[in-house]
Protein backbone atom coordinates (compact mmCIF):
# COMPACT_ATOMS: atom_id res chain seq x y z
CA UNK A 1 0.00 0.00 0.00
CA UNK A 2 1.32 3.52 -0.36
CA UNK A 3 0.82 5.93 2.07
CA UNK A 4 0.53 9.33 0.89
CA UNK A 5 0.18 13.13 2.37
CA UNK A 6 -1.86 16.38 1.42
CA UNK A 7 0.81 18.44 0.97
CA UNK A 8 -0.81 21.50 -0.79
CA UNK A 9 -5.08 21.73 0.01
CA UNK A 10 -7.59 23.89 -2.25
CA UNK A 11 -7.00 27.12 -0.24
CA UNK A 12 -3.01 26.83 -0.30
CA UNK A 13 -3.03 25.84 -4.24
CA UNK A 14 -5.12 28.70 -5.17
CA UNK A 15 -2.59 31.02 -3.12
CA UNK A 16 0.13 29.39 -4.84
CA UNK A 17 -1.88 30.62 -8.19
CA UNK A 18 -2.28 33.97 -7.21
CA UNK A 19 1.17 34.68 -6.21
CA UNK A 20 2.67 33.04 -9.30
CA UNK A 21 0.29 35.47 -11.00
CA UNK A 22 1.97 38.57 -9.09
CA UNK A 23 5.51 36.98 -10.06
CA UNK A 24 4.23 36.82 -13.86
CA UNK A 25 3.21 40.29 -13.71
CA UNK A 26 6.08 41.91 -12.27
CA UNK A 27 8.72 39.55 -14.51
CA UNK A 28 6.77 40.82 -17.92
CA UNK A 29 5.85 44.62 -18.53
CA UNK A 30 4.11 44.12 -21.55
CA UNK A 31 1.08 42.50 -20.66
CA UNK A 32 0.28 42.50 -24.24
CA UNK A 33 2.91 40.19 -25.16
CA UNK A 34 1.90 37.72 -22.51
CA UNK A 35 0.48 34.45 -23.31
CA UNK A 36 -0.10 31.24 -21.57
CA UNK A 37 0.22 27.69 -23.08
CA UNK A 38 -1.26 24.88 -20.46
CA UNK A 39 0.48 21.69 -20.93
CA UNK A 40 -2.07 18.78 -20.83
CA UNK A 41 -3.65 16.93 -18.52
CA UNK A 42 -3.36 19.30 -15.35
CA UNK A 43 -1.09 22.55 -17.07
CA UNK A 44 -4.44 23.36 -19.82
CA UNK A 45 -6.70 23.66 -16.64
CA UNK A 46 -4.23 25.66 -14.54
CA UNK A 47 -2.99 27.84 -17.47
CA UNK A 48 -6.93 28.81 -17.75
CA UNK A 49 -6.98 29.19 -14.05
CA UNK A 50 -3.99 31.66 -14.20
CA UNK A 51 -5.29 33.70 -17.52
CA UNK A 52 -7.96 34.59 -15.20
CA UNK A 53 -6.15 36.01 -12.47
CA UNK A 54 -3.75 37.75 -14.95
CA UNK A 55 -6.51 39.19 -16.95
CA UNK A 56 -8.46 40.41 -13.73
CA UNK A 57 -4.66 41.95 -12.56
CA UNK A 58 -3.97 43.14 -16.47
CA UNK A 59 -7.53 44.22 -16.82
CA UNK A 60 -7.62 42.72 -20.36
CA UNK A 61 -7.75 39.16 -21.75
CA UNK A 62 -4.75 36.97 -21.56
CA UNK A 63 -4.74 34.20 -24.44
CA UNK A 64 -4.46 30.72 -22.93
CA UNK A 65 -3.98 27.66 -25.28
CA UNK A 66 -3.10 24.05 -25.09
CA UNK A 67 0.04 22.79 -25.77
CA UNK A 68 0.24 18.62 -26.17
CA UNK A 69 3.98 17.17 -25.96
CA UNK A 70 3.18 13.11 -26.94
CA UNK A 71 4.23 13.75 -30.48
CA UNK A 72 7.42 15.29 -29.26
CA UNK A 73 8.71 13.15 -26.73
CA UNK A 74 11.76 11.66 -26.66
CA UNK A 75 10.34 8.04 -25.13
CA UNK A 76 8.15 7.01 -27.64
CA UNK A 77 9.26 3.85 -28.48
CA UNK A 78 10.13 3.13 -24.76
CA UNK A 79 6.24 2.72 -23.57
CA UNK A 80 2.49 2.44 -24.37
CA UNK A 81 2.03 5.44 -26.59
CA UNK A 82 0.70 7.94 -25.11
CA UNK A 83 -2.84 9.19 -25.07
CA UNK A 84 -2.53 12.18 -27.59
CA UNK A 85 -4.61 15.35 -26.38
CA UNK A 86 -5.61 18.24 -28.94
CA UNK A 87 -3.40 21.23 -29.39
CA UNK A 88 -5.40 24.41 -29.07
CA UNK A 89 -3.12 26.99 -29.62
CA UNK A 90 -5.68 29.81 -31.10
CA UNK A 91 -3.11 32.63 -31.33
CA UNK A 92 0.68 33.57 -32.79
CA UNK A 93 2.91 32.81 -30.92
CA UNK A 94 5.86 35.04 -32.71
CA UNK A 95 7.14 38.01 -30.57
CA UNK A 96 5.26 36.28 -27.79
CA UNK A 97 6.56 35.72 -24.26
CA UNK A 98 4.86 32.35 -23.75
CA UNK A 99 4.94 30.84 -20.50
CA UNK A 100 4.28 27.01 -20.46
CA UNK A 101 2.00 25.92 -17.16
CA UNK A 102 2.23 22.59 -16.11
CA UNK A 103 1.49 20.68 -12.43
CA UNK A 104 4.87 19.30 -11.92
CA UNK A 105 8.30 19.72 -12.72
CA UNK A 106 10.21 16.31 -12.78
CA UNK A 107 12.74 15.09 -15.21
CA UNK A 108 12.76 18.34 -17.50
CA UNK A 109 11.60 16.13 -20.74
CA UNK A 110 8.43 17.19 -21.01
CA UNK A 111 9.42 20.97 -20.55
CA UNK A 112 11.84 20.14 -23.53
CA UNK A 113 9.30 18.55 -25.63
CA UNK A 114 6.90 21.45 -25.08
CA UNK A 115 9.26 23.74 -26.57
CA UNK A 116 10.18 21.59 -29.48
CA UNK A 117 6.52 21.33 -29.90
CA UNK A 118 6.16 25.61 -29.42
CA UNK A 119 9.13 25.81 -32.05
CA UNK A 120 6.22 24.40 -34.68
CA UNK A 121 3.73 27.33 -34.21
CA UNK A 122 5.88 29.94 -34.44
CA UNK A 123 9.03 32.14 -32.72
CA UNK A 124 8.40 33.19 -29.34
CA UNK A 125 10.10 35.81 -28.11
CA UNK A 126 10.52 34.17 -25.26
CA UNK A 127 9.53 31.10 -23.65
CA UNK A 128 8.87 30.95 -19.98
CA UNK A 129 7.85 28.09 -17.33
CA UNK A 130 5.22 28.00 -14.56
CA UNK A 131 4.69 24.80 -12.59
CA UNK A 132 3.04 24.60 -9.11
CA UNK A 133 5.55 22.05 -8.01
CA UNK A 134 9.00 21.30 -8.76
CA UNK A 135 10.02 17.88 -7.12
CA UNK A 136 13.55 17.79 -8.29
CA UNK A 137 15.60 15.04 -10.03
CA UNK A 138 16.14 16.76 -13.39
CA UNK A 139 17.87 14.99 -16.28
CA UNK A 140 18.16 18.29 -18.83
CA UNK A 141 19.21 21.74 -17.84
CA UNK A 142 16.06 23.73 -17.43
CA UNK A 143 14.77 25.51 -14.60
CA UNK A 144 11.39 26.69 -13.55
CA UNK A 145 10.40 30.53 -13.94
CA UNK A 146 7.77 30.56 -11.24
CA UNK A 147 7.13 27.74 -8.67
CA UNK A 148 4.12 26.96 -6.54
CA UNK A 149 6.03 25.05 -4.00
CA UNK A 150 9.82 22.95 -4.15
CA UNK A 151 9.16 19.72 -2.94
CA UNK A 152 12.30 17.19 -2.86
CA UNK A 153 11.29 14.00 -3.50
CA UNK A 154 12.65 10.40 -3.17
CA UNK A 155 12.74 7.80 -6.48
CA UNK A 156 10.21 6.28 -4.71
CA UNK A 157 7.36 9.14 -4.26
CA UNK A 158 5.14 10.10 -6.36
CA UNK A 159 3.31 13.98 -6.76
CA UNK A 160 -0.36 13.30 -7.80
CA UNK A 161 -1.83 17.09 -8.42
CA UNK A 162 -5.83 16.39 -8.20
CA UNK A 163 -7.88 19.69 -9.84
CA UNK A 164 -11.51 20.36 -9.60
CA UNK A 165 -11.81 20.29 -13.23
CA UNK A 166 -10.42 16.47 -13.41
CA UNK A 167 -10.74 15.24 -10.31
CA UNK A 168 -13.52 17.08 -8.45
CA UNK A 169 -10.71 18.23 -6.04
CA UNK A 170 -8.08 20.77 -5.62
CA UNK A 171 -5.19 19.26 -3.81
CA UNK A 172 -1.79 18.10 -4.50
CA UNK A 173 -0.69 14.46 -2.85
CA UNK A 174 2.83 13.09 -2.30
CA UNK A 175 2.49 9.46 -2.23
CA UNK A 176 5.04 7.36 -0.89
CA UNK A 177 5.42 3.87 -2.76
CA UNK A 178 6.39 0.71 0.31
CA UNK B 1 -7.18 4.01 -24.47
CA UNK B 2 -5.07 1.08 -24.66
CA UNK B 3 -2.89 0.21 -27.39
CA UNK B 4 -0.48 -2.20 -26.64
CA UNK B 5 0.11 -4.10 -30.16
CA UNK B 6 3.31 -4.30 -32.25
CA UNK B 7 1.61 -4.50 -35.53
CA UNK B 8 -1.27 -4.15 -37.16
CA UNK B 9 -2.16 -6.56 -39.15
CA UNK B 10 -5.99 -6.90 -39.33
CA UNK B 11 -9.15 -5.25 -38.21
CA UNK B 12 -10.56 -8.62 -36.84
CA UNK B 13 -8.40 -9.12 -33.81
CA UNK B 14 -8.78 -5.48 -32.31
CA UNK B 15 -11.21 -4.59 -29.48
CA UNK B 16 -13.60 -1.85 -29.87
CA UNK B 17 -11.46 0.28 -27.38
CA UNK B 18 -8.60 -0.08 -29.74
CA UNK B 19 -10.46 1.00 -32.36
CA UNK B 20 -11.40 3.91 -30.85
CA UNK B 21 -8.01 4.43 -29.75
CA UNK B 22 -7.01 4.86 -33.48
CA UNK B 23 -9.88 7.20 -34.01
CA UNK B 24 -9.24 9.52 -30.88
CA UNK B 25 -5.67 9.37 -32.07
CA UNK B 26 -6.07 10.22 -35.61
CA UNK B 27 -7.94 13.42 -34.36
CA UNK B 28 -5.42 14.74 -33.18
CA UNK B 29 -3.02 14.43 -35.95
CA UNK B 30 -5.67 15.29 -38.65
CA UNK B 31 -4.92 19.35 -36.33
CA UNK B 32 -1.30 18.93 -37.25
CA UNK B 33 -1.80 18.15 -40.75
CA UNK B 34 -3.85 21.25 -40.96
CA UNK B 35 -0.82 23.54 -39.11
CA UNK B 36 1.88 25.93 -40.94
CA UNK B 37 4.23 23.03 -40.08
CA UNK B 38 3.18 19.64 -41.02
CA UNK B 39 5.59 17.57 -38.92
CA UNK B 40 6.41 16.23 -35.79
CA UNK B 41 9.37 14.62 -34.52
CA UNK B 42 7.59 10.85 -33.50
CA UNK B 43 9.35 8.63 -35.55
CA UNK B 44 12.47 10.59 -36.10
CA UNK B 45 15.46 8.20 -36.61
CA UNK B 46 12.97 5.41 -37.42
CA UNK B 47 13.09 3.76 -40.68
CA UNK B 48 10.52 2.96 -42.57
CA UNK B 49 10.48 0.43 -45.64
CA UNK B 50 6.98 0.44 -47.99
CA UNK B 51 7.11 -2.94 -49.67
CA UNK B 52 4.39 -3.14 -52.18
CA UNK B 53 3.79 -5.98 -53.88
CA UNK B 54 0.82 -5.59 -56.33
CA UNK B 55 0.34 -1.97 -57.64
CA UNK B 56 -1.06 0.67 -55.47
CA UNK B 57 -0.55 4.59 -55.70
CA UNK B 58 -2.96 6.30 -53.35
CA UNK B 59 -2.18 4.17 -50.10
CA UNK B 60 1.63 4.31 -50.57
CA UNK B 61 1.39 8.15 -51.28
CA UNK B 62 -0.82 8.31 -48.45
CA UNK B 63 1.68 6.38 -46.15
CA UNK B 64 4.82 7.70 -47.35
CA UNK B 65 3.71 11.47 -46.34
CA UNK B 66 2.05 9.87 -42.82
CA UNK B 67 5.72 8.36 -42.13
CA UNK B 68 7.59 11.97 -43.40
CA UNK B 69 5.26 14.16 -41.30
CA UNK B 70 6.13 11.62 -38.11
CA UNK B 71 9.63 12.22 -39.45
CA UNK B 72 10.74 8.91 -40.20
CA UNK B 73 13.70 8.02 -43.02
CA UNK B 74 11.51 5.92 -45.72
CA UNK B 75 12.11 3.72 -48.57
CA UNK B 76 9.72 2.56 -51.39
CA UNK B 77 10.06 -0.76 -52.78
CA UNK B 78 7.77 -1.41 -55.73
CA UNK B 79 7.89 -4.86 -57.65
CA UNK B 80 8.58 -3.49 -60.68
CA UNK B 81 12.00 -2.85 -59.62
CA UNK B 82 12.81 -5.72 -57.21
CA UNK B 83 14.34 -9.17 -56.64
CA UNK B 84 10.92 -10.35 -56.86
CA UNK B 85 11.51 -10.71 -60.90
CA UNK B 86 14.49 -12.50 -60.23
CA UNK B 87 12.16 -14.88 -58.07
CA UNK B 88 13.25 -13.92 -54.38
CA UNK B 89 10.79 -14.69 -51.68
CA UNK B 90 8.74 -12.83 -49.49
CA UNK B 91 10.62 -14.40 -46.75
CA UNK B 92 14.23 -13.10 -47.79
CA UNK B 93 13.43 -9.91 -49.32
CA UNK B 94 11.92 -9.18 -46.05
CA UNK B 95 14.27 -10.34 -43.97
CA UNK B 96 17.44 -8.80 -46.64
CA UNK B 97 15.41 -5.25 -45.32
CA UNK B 98 15.60 -5.95 -41.47
CA UNK B 99 19.16 -6.86 -41.97
CA UNK B 100 18.66 -2.86 -43.18
CA UNK B 101 17.95 -2.40 -39.50
CA UNK B 102 14.18 -1.34 -40.84
CA UNK B 103 12.25 -0.31 -37.61
CA UNK B 104 8.56 -1.12 -39.92
CA UNK B 105 7.67 -2.77 -42.98
CA UNK B 106 4.20 -1.16 -44.35
CA UNK B 107 3.21 -4.42 -46.97
CA UNK B 108 0.89 -4.72 -49.55
CA UNK B 109 0.43 -8.07 -50.69
CA UNK B 110 -1.90 -10.27 -53.15
CA UNK B 111 -1.63 -12.78 -50.66
CA UNK B 112 -3.93 -13.04 -48.10
CA UNK B 113 -2.13 -13.24 -44.91
CA UNK B 114 1.18 -12.15 -45.89
CA UNK B 115 1.59 -9.23 -43.32
CA UNK B 116 1.12 -11.98 -41.06
CA UNK B 117 4.10 -14.25 -42.04
CA UNK B 118 6.07 -11.33 -42.25
CA UNK B 119 5.39 -10.21 -38.28
CA UNK B 120 6.13 -14.03 -37.60
CA UNK B 121 9.32 -14.23 -39.21
CA UNK B 122 10.45 -10.63 -38.31
CA UNK B 123 11.05 -8.85 -35.61
CA UNK B 124 10.18 -5.22 -37.08
CA UNK B 125 6.77 -3.68 -36.87
CA UNK B 126 4.66 -4.55 -40.02
CA UNK B 127 1.69 -2.62 -41.15
CA UNK B 128 -1.09 -4.70 -43.22
CA UNK B 129 -1.20 -1.79 -46.27
CA UNK B 130 -4.02 -4.91 -47.92
CA UNK B 131 -3.32 -8.32 -48.53
CA UNK B 132 -5.37 -10.24 -51.16
CA UNK B 133 -9.10 -10.13 -50.45
CA UNK B 134 -8.65 -10.51 -46.64
CA UNK B 135 -7.85 -7.57 -44.82
CA UNK B 136 -7.27 -3.53 -45.48
CA UNK B 137 -7.41 -1.99 -41.73
CA UNK B 138 -6.21 0.93 -42.31
CA UNK B 139 -8.91 1.81 -45.32
CA UNK B 140 -11.31 0.63 -42.93
CA UNK B 141 -10.23 2.84 -39.69
CA UNK B 142 -10.11 5.51 -42.11
CA UNK B 143 -13.72 4.89 -43.27
CA UNK B 144 -14.54 4.42 -39.65
CA UNK B 145 -13.17 7.96 -38.92
CA UNK B 146 -15.09 9.96 -41.98
CA UNK B 147 -18.47 8.66 -41.12
CA UNK B 148 -17.58 9.21 -37.00
CA UNK B 149 -16.32 12.54 -38.18
CA UNK B 150 -20.15 13.42 -39.87
CA UNK B 151 -22.34 11.91 -38.12
CA UNK B 152 -21.02 11.89 -34.42
CA UNK B 153 -21.30 7.78 -33.52
CA UNK B 154 -20.85 4.71 -35.75
CA UNK B 155 -23.33 2.83 -33.10
CA UNK B 156 -26.59 2.45 -34.23
CA UNK B 157 -25.64 3.82 -37.78
CA UNK B 158 -26.77 2.31 -40.83
CA UNK B 159 -24.30 1.54 -43.69
CA UNK B 160 -24.54 0.01 -46.76
CA UNK B 161 -21.90 -1.09 -48.75
CA UNK B 162 -22.75 -1.86 -52.21
CA UNK B 163 -20.72 -3.44 -55.30
CA UNK B 164 -18.34 -6.32 -55.38
CA UNK B 165 -18.18 -7.58 -51.84
CA UNK B 166 -16.37 -11.11 -52.27
CA UNK B 167 -13.23 -10.06 -53.65
CA UNK B 168 -12.84 -6.75 -51.22
CA UNK B 169 -10.67 -6.70 -48.58
CA UNK B 170 -12.27 -3.19 -48.01
CA UNK B 171 -15.35 -4.53 -47.35
CA UNK B 172 -14.12 -7.76 -44.96
CA UNK B 173 -12.24 -4.91 -42.78
CA UNK B 174 -15.04 -2.05 -43.19
CA UNK B 175 -17.33 -4.88 -41.61
CA UNK B 176 -15.10 -6.04 -38.82
CA UNK B 177 -14.98 -2.70 -37.67
CA UNK B 178 -18.28 -1.56 -38.09
CA UNK B 179 -19.69 -4.34 -36.58
CA UNK B 180 -17.82 -3.87 -33.45
CA UNK B 181 -18.74 -0.21 -32.95
CA UNK B 182 -22.39 -1.11 -32.98
CA UNK B 183 -23.56 -0.10 -36.93
CA UNK B 184 -25.73 -1.70 -38.66
CA UNK B 185 -24.15 -3.49 -41.96
CA UNK B 186 -25.84 -4.16 -45.05
CA UNK B 187 -24.40 -5.76 -48.19
CA UNK B 188 -25.77 -5.88 -51.85
CA UNK B 189 -24.38 -5.96 -55.40
CA UNK B 190 -24.94 -8.88 -57.69
CA UNK B 191 -25.49 -12.46 -56.25
CA UNK B 192 -22.03 -13.43 -57.34
CA UNK B 193 -20.32 -11.19 -55.58
CA UNK B 194 -22.61 -11.18 -52.74
CA UNK B 195 -23.14 -14.55 -51.22
CA UNK B 196 -25.15 -15.39 -48.24
CA UNK B 197 -22.14 -16.43 -46.37
CA UNK B 198 -21.23 -13.10 -44.99
CA UNK B 199 -24.13 -13.27 -42.99
CA UNK B 200 -22.01 -15.17 -40.75
CA UNK B 201 -19.85 -11.83 -40.10
CA UNK B 202 -23.53 -10.28 -38.88
CA UNK B 203 -24.81 -8.76 -42.30
CA UNK B 204 -27.72 -8.12 -43.83
CA UNK B 205 -27.85 -9.50 -47.16
CA UNK B 206 -29.96 -7.79 -50.23
CA UNK B 207 -30.14 -8.06 -53.93
CA UNK B 208 -32.22 -5.03 -54.09
CA UNK B 209 -30.27 -1.42 -54.79
CA UNK B 210 -33.39 0.54 -53.74
CA UNK B 211 -34.14 -1.33 -50.33
CA UNK B 212 -30.54 -1.83 -49.15
CA UNK B 213 -29.63 2.28 -49.50
CA UNK B 214 -33.38 3.11 -48.80
CA UNK B 215 -32.55 3.61 -44.72
CA UNK B 216 -29.12 3.54 -45.27
CA UNK B 217 -26.83 7.10 -43.35
CA UNK B 218 -23.61 5.72 -45.43
CA UNK B 219 -23.72 4.55 -48.83
CA UNK B 220 -20.11 2.60 -49.37
CA UNK B 221 -19.58 2.10 -52.93
CA UNK B 222 -16.70 -0.24 -53.78
CA UNK B 223 -14.87 -0.54 -56.98
CA UNK B 224 -15.72 -3.77 -59.31
CA UNK B 225 -12.20 -5.29 -58.86
CA UNK B 226 -11.62 -6.73 -62.46
CA UNK B 227 -8.13 -7.81 -61.72
CA UNK B 228 -9.41 -10.57 -58.99
CA UNK B 229 -11.83 -11.90 -60.47
CA UNK B 230 -11.01 -14.87 -62.20
CA UNK B 231 -13.72 -15.06 -64.30
CA UNK B 232 -16.75 -12.71 -65.50
CA UNK B 233 -19.30 -12.69 -62.35
CA UNK B 234 -21.49 -10.81 -64.16
CA UNK B 235 -22.61 -10.30 -68.05
CA UNK B 236 -21.42 -6.64 -68.68
CA UNK B 237 -20.65 -3.58 -66.95
CA UNK B 238 -23.54 -2.46 -69.13
CA UNK B 239 -25.66 -4.44 -67.43
CA UNK B 240 -24.24 -3.68 -63.98
CA UNK B 241 -24.59 0.07 -64.31
CA UNK B 242 -28.57 0.23 -64.40
CA UNK B 243 -28.82 -2.82 -61.81
CA UNK B 244 -26.63 -1.68 -59.25
CA UNK B 245 -25.30 1.63 -60.09
CA UNK B 246 -25.38 4.78 -57.86
CA UNK B 247 -27.27 7.32 -60.20
CA UNK B 248 -29.64 10.40 -59.25
CA UNK B 249 -32.94 8.80 -59.13
CA UNK B 250 -31.58 5.89 -57.30
CA UNK B 251 -30.06 8.55 -54.81
CA UNK B 252 -33.16 10.39 -54.40
CA UNK B 253 -34.97 7.67 -52.79
CA UNK B 254 -32.54 7.15 -49.88
CA UNK B 255 -32.95 9.53 -47.07
CA UNK B 256 -31.50 13.30 -47.41
CA UNK B 257 -28.88 13.34 -45.38
CA UNK B 258 -27.37 10.07 -46.43
CA UNK B 259 -23.76 10.61 -47.48
CA UNK B 260 -21.72 8.50 -49.88
CA UNK B 261 -18.17 7.00 -49.82
CA UNK B 262 -15.64 5.26 -52.28
CA UNK B 263 -12.25 3.99 -51.49
CA UNK B 264 -11.43 5.04 -54.55
CA UNK B 265 -10.13 4.53 -57.39
CA UNK B 266 -13.47 5.24 -58.73
CA UNK B 267 -14.80 4.19 -62.09
CA UNK B 268 -16.94 7.29 -63.00
CA UNK B 269 -20.47 6.16 -64.82
CA UNK B 270 -20.03 2.60 -63.45
CA UNK B 271 -20.16 2.19 -59.56
CA UNK B 272 -21.44 5.86 -59.51
CA UNK B 273 -22.88 8.58 -61.43
CA UNK B 274 -20.09 11.67 -62.14
CA UNK B 275 -22.16 13.99 -60.83
CA UNK B 276 -23.06 12.38 -57.60
CA UNK B 277 -18.87 11.20 -57.24
CA UNK B 278 -18.74 15.30 -57.43
CA UNK B 279 -21.55 16.24 -55.25
CA UNK B 280 -21.48 17.58 -51.71
CA UNK B 281 -22.98 14.05 -50.66
CA UNK B 282 -19.48 12.86 -51.40
CA UNK B 283 -17.33 11.85 -48.80
CA UNK B 284 -14.48 10.68 -51.07
CA UNK B 285 -11.92 13.84 -50.95
CA UNK B 286 -12.11 13.61 -46.99
CA UNK B 287 -11.35 10.37 -47.16
CA UNK B 288 -7.92 10.91 -48.64
CA UNK B 289 -7.56 13.50 -45.93
CA UNK B 290 -8.40 11.41 -43.13
CA UNK B 291 -6.51 8.78 -44.02
CA UNK B 292 -3.28 10.53 -44.06
CA UNK B 293 -4.50 11.37 -40.26
CA UNK B 294 -5.49 8.08 -39.70
CA UNK B 295 -1.82 6.38 -40.83
CA UNK B 296 0.22 8.92 -38.80
CA UNK B 297 -2.10 7.32 -35.86
CA UNK B 298 -1.37 3.95 -36.98
CA UNK B 299 2.46 3.85 -37.15
CA UNK B 300 2.54 6.31 -34.01
CA UNK B 301 0.68 3.95 -31.92
CA UNK B 302 2.45 1.28 -32.77
CA UNK B 303 5.98 2.17 -32.58
CA UNK B 304 4.69 2.79 -28.62
CA UNK B 305 2.96 -0.69 -28.97
CA UNK B 306 6.20 -2.31 -28.78
CA UNK B 307 7.69 -1.33 -25.35
CA UNK B 308 7.36 -1.96 -21.80
CA UNK B 309 3.78 -0.47 -20.45
CA UNK B 310 5.53 1.93 -17.95
CA UNK B 311 4.14 5.21 -17.12
CA UNK B 312 5.80 8.10 -17.77
CA UNK B 313 6.89 10.06 -14.35
CA UNK B 314 5.08 13.65 -13.47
Amino acid sequence: MAESNVILDAAAMQRALTRIAHEIVERNENSAEVVLAGIPVGGDHLARRLGKILSEIWSQPVPVGILDVAMHRDDLDRRAAPKIHPTVIPFDVTGKTVVLVDDVLFSGRTTRAAMDALNDFGRPKKIQLAVVIDRGHRELPIKADFVGKNVPTADNEKIRVRLVENDGVDEVVLERLK
Amino acid sequence: MTWARKHLLDIESLTPDEIVTVLDTARAFKAVGERAIKKVPALRGKTVINLFVEPSTRTRISFELAEQRLSADVINFSTEASSFKKGETLKDTARNLEALNADFIVIRHSASGAPHFLARVLDVHVINAGDGAHEHPTQALLDVFTIREHKGKIAGLNITILGDILYSRVARSNIWALRKLGATVTLCGPATLVPKTFEQMGCRVTYDVDEAIRDADIINLLRIQHERQRKTMFPSINEYIPLFGLNRARLAKAKPDALIMHPGPINRGVEIDSDIADSSRSLVLEQVTNGLAVRMAVLFLVNGGNGPQEVAGN
